[in-house]
């Protein structure tokens, strides 16, 4: 070998390594938020037991008497607001999903989407504006309440944030179903409804439901929507008509006025990792769906 | 059998209606925003810094501040972004390290913003002591946006046909060379436009950006990277909901969420036109 060959065999070698190192800090970056967040919450459990973080529903960090710190409130207040959103994304998600699939004309799926496109890159905080200025009137109205600020409101916004990752997801999982599937059915004399509904959703269902998931982690971690349109009252809520706080407002508004390295400032860390390992759960069931599901094709 | 048929125009009209919701759903946004937010706008506005408590003037420290966070966003995002793509699509065997990269990639792209806003507290006023400023909160949105810019660029990378690398390989060409020569070139269009799309939402995003350099009011523009700088969202946060007289900012508030949405919607469009020039020059 001569020396110029071994000279570009070396470059080639650190390239090969750079490249290399590129690819491994994104595993940096997602083990150092959670070591950061870790490292910084353990020092908030020397003075509040686990119970009663995780258990109880109290949450009063600046109270004189006595400060308590339980996350039960805004974890029930998460999942309500989330599963309120979830219950209008995901049957009208599925639908237009079905709808750019196997119904829509080619004219009709070069408008639908771009708007699903628009909607994407709509900013969570112009959504939360509107829930404000736009759906907290039109809620005040029709239940008669003071204001529009609930959990109603936020659900109805989460639900337009998580739409525009169901139906894209969806669609992608519809069409890459196998066109042998849709074919024999129509060959079996079904119509296209039948074949729609009762062929190509069940064969999809796995990859639909990883898109439904991945929607579910989103509309968990959103912040400024829920921030701006909830109220965020840090008591239990007892119905969607109330007012509630997330986890996720709940950092948003205390953060920014809590003292560093105070005992609440640790605690508001420890809300942002219980976040962080809801939404790493989702996340990783949603791939495993999708994971097996494309095993059990390939 | 007319039965079936009738079941079925059902079915569809429904399937249909979905779709329409979902028009109308961002109909309704747009309309709202822009026939009560275009009143407000006029050059003063768009050039002028707020006066008299944020009642009155302009956003023009907002507009700015939210360019420069972006540039800083996409100094980062993007060279990082697209290495990552280049390794994970060029050099990486299909062994048990590429499947950690990329399960990492689809989970740092589901973290929710406001934790990121946490780990840039920690890692960069803190840890790193550069305090609340504009730089970390750019380099908080820019480890927010790299999961992006990778898909988009990885995306890029695969539509280039296998037969270019092996043409160059079976010249003779390195890896390296046949990348830079042969790959790059063909794809670049591709991972620009991805890129811009990415850096369009982290344009938008305001939990990461709270507590990392976000100012409520400032008199003048931002003179270093380590100075407090505003948002267009931040801004539009605190017009909406901080304000001392919320009722009396509400058109100032709506024309900041239009001039937010007019500016990512023409990064959008940017990018699209950037895709389509470039891929005119490529085949001339």
């Amino acid at each position: 070998m001569d020396r110029k060959t071994k000279h570009v065999n070396v470059k080639e070698k650190i390239i090969h390594g750079l490249f290399f190192l590129n690819g491994l800090l994104v595993v940096f970056v997602l083990l150092g938020i959670f070591a950061l967040l870790a490292f910084t919450s353990i020092p908030a459990f020397k003075e509040i037991s686990l119970k009663q973080f995780l258990f109880t529903s109290d949450w009063n960090p600046t109270s004189y008497v006595k400060e308590t710190y339980g996350i039960g409130a805004m974890l029930v207040s998460t999942v309500m607001v989330t599963a309120g959103a979830l219950l209008f994304s995901v049957p009208i998600g599925i639908g237009t999903a079905a709808y750019l699939s196997d119904v829509a004309s080619p004219g009709a799926r070069e408008i639908i989407k771009p708007v699903i496109e628009i909607l994407a890159g709509i900013p969570s905080v112009v959504i939360g504006f509107l829930g404000i200025v736009f759906v907290g009137p039109v809620i005040s109205k029709t239940f008669g309440l003071p204001n529009g600020l609930n959990a109603v409101n936020g659900s109805i916004l989460l639900g337009v944030m998580a739409l525009p990752t169901i139906i894209s997801l969806s669609e992608d999982a519809l069409n890459s179903v196998s066109r042998t599937y849709s074919e024999a059915s129509l060959a079996l004399g079904a119509t296209r409804w039948q074949t729609v509904i009762r062929v190509k959703i069940p064969a999809a269902l796995s990859g639909v439901l990883a898109a439904c998931m991945l929607g579910m982690g989103r509309a968990i971690g959103e912040t400024m929507t829920v921030l701006m349109a909830t109220g965020c009252a840090p008591a239990m809520p007892r119905s969607f008509l109330d007012s509630v706080r997330t986890m996720t407002s709940t950092i948003a508004i205390e953060l920014g006025e809590v003292p560093y390295y105070t005992t609440h400032y640790y605690a508001l860390f420890a809300v942002g990792l219980v976040l962080f390992i809801i939404t790493f759960c989702v996340n990783m069931t949603s791939d495993m769906i999708l994971h097996k599901y494309q095993g059990k094709r390939g | 059998m007319s039965n079936k048929k009738r079941t079925e125009q059902l079915g569809f009209w429904v399937l249909r209606s979905c779709a329409g919701i979902v028009g109308l759903i961002l109909l309704l946004v747009l309309f709202d925003i822009v026939s009560k937010g275009i009143g407000t706008i006029n050059w003063q506005f768009l050039t002028e810094p707020p006066r008299n408590g944020m009642t009155e003037g302009g956003i023009f420290p907002a507009i700015f501040g939210t360019f420069l966070v972006t540039i800083l966003t996409a100094i980062l995002a993007v060279p990082l972004g697209m290495g990552c793509a280049v390794y994970l699509n060029e050099y990486a065997d299909d062994n048990i390290f590429t499947r950690i990269i990329r399960i990492s990639i689809r989970n740092l792209s589901g973290v929710p913003s406001i934790v990121y806003g946490l780990f840039g507290v920690v890692l960069f006023v803190q840890m790193m002591r550069i305090g609340t400023c504009v730089l970390a909160s750019g380099l908080t949105l820019g480890l927010m946006t790299l999961p992006w810019t990778i898909t988009a660029s990885e995306e890029a990378l695969k539509s280039v046909p296998q037969s270019y690398r092996d043409g160059a390989l079976a010249l003779g060409a390195t890896r390296w060379q046949a990348i830079r020569t042969n790959v790059l070139p063909y794809s670049i269009s591709g991972m620009l436009t991805g890129t811009i799309l990415g850096l369009a939402r982290a344009a938008g995003e305001t939990a990461p950006i709270l507590f990392t350099g976000a100012a409520f009011f400032l008199p003048f523009l931002p003179r270093s990277l380590l100075d407090q700088f505003m948002a267009l969202p931040y801004h539009l946060y605190i017009m909406a909901t901080q304000h001392h007289a919320i009722e009396t900012v509400r058109p100032i508030a709506y024309a900041t969420a239009l001039v937010l949405i007019v500016l990512i919607c023409s990064m959008n469009m940017f990018a699209v036109i950037l895709r389509y020039k470039l891929r005119k020059r490529k085949k001339e």
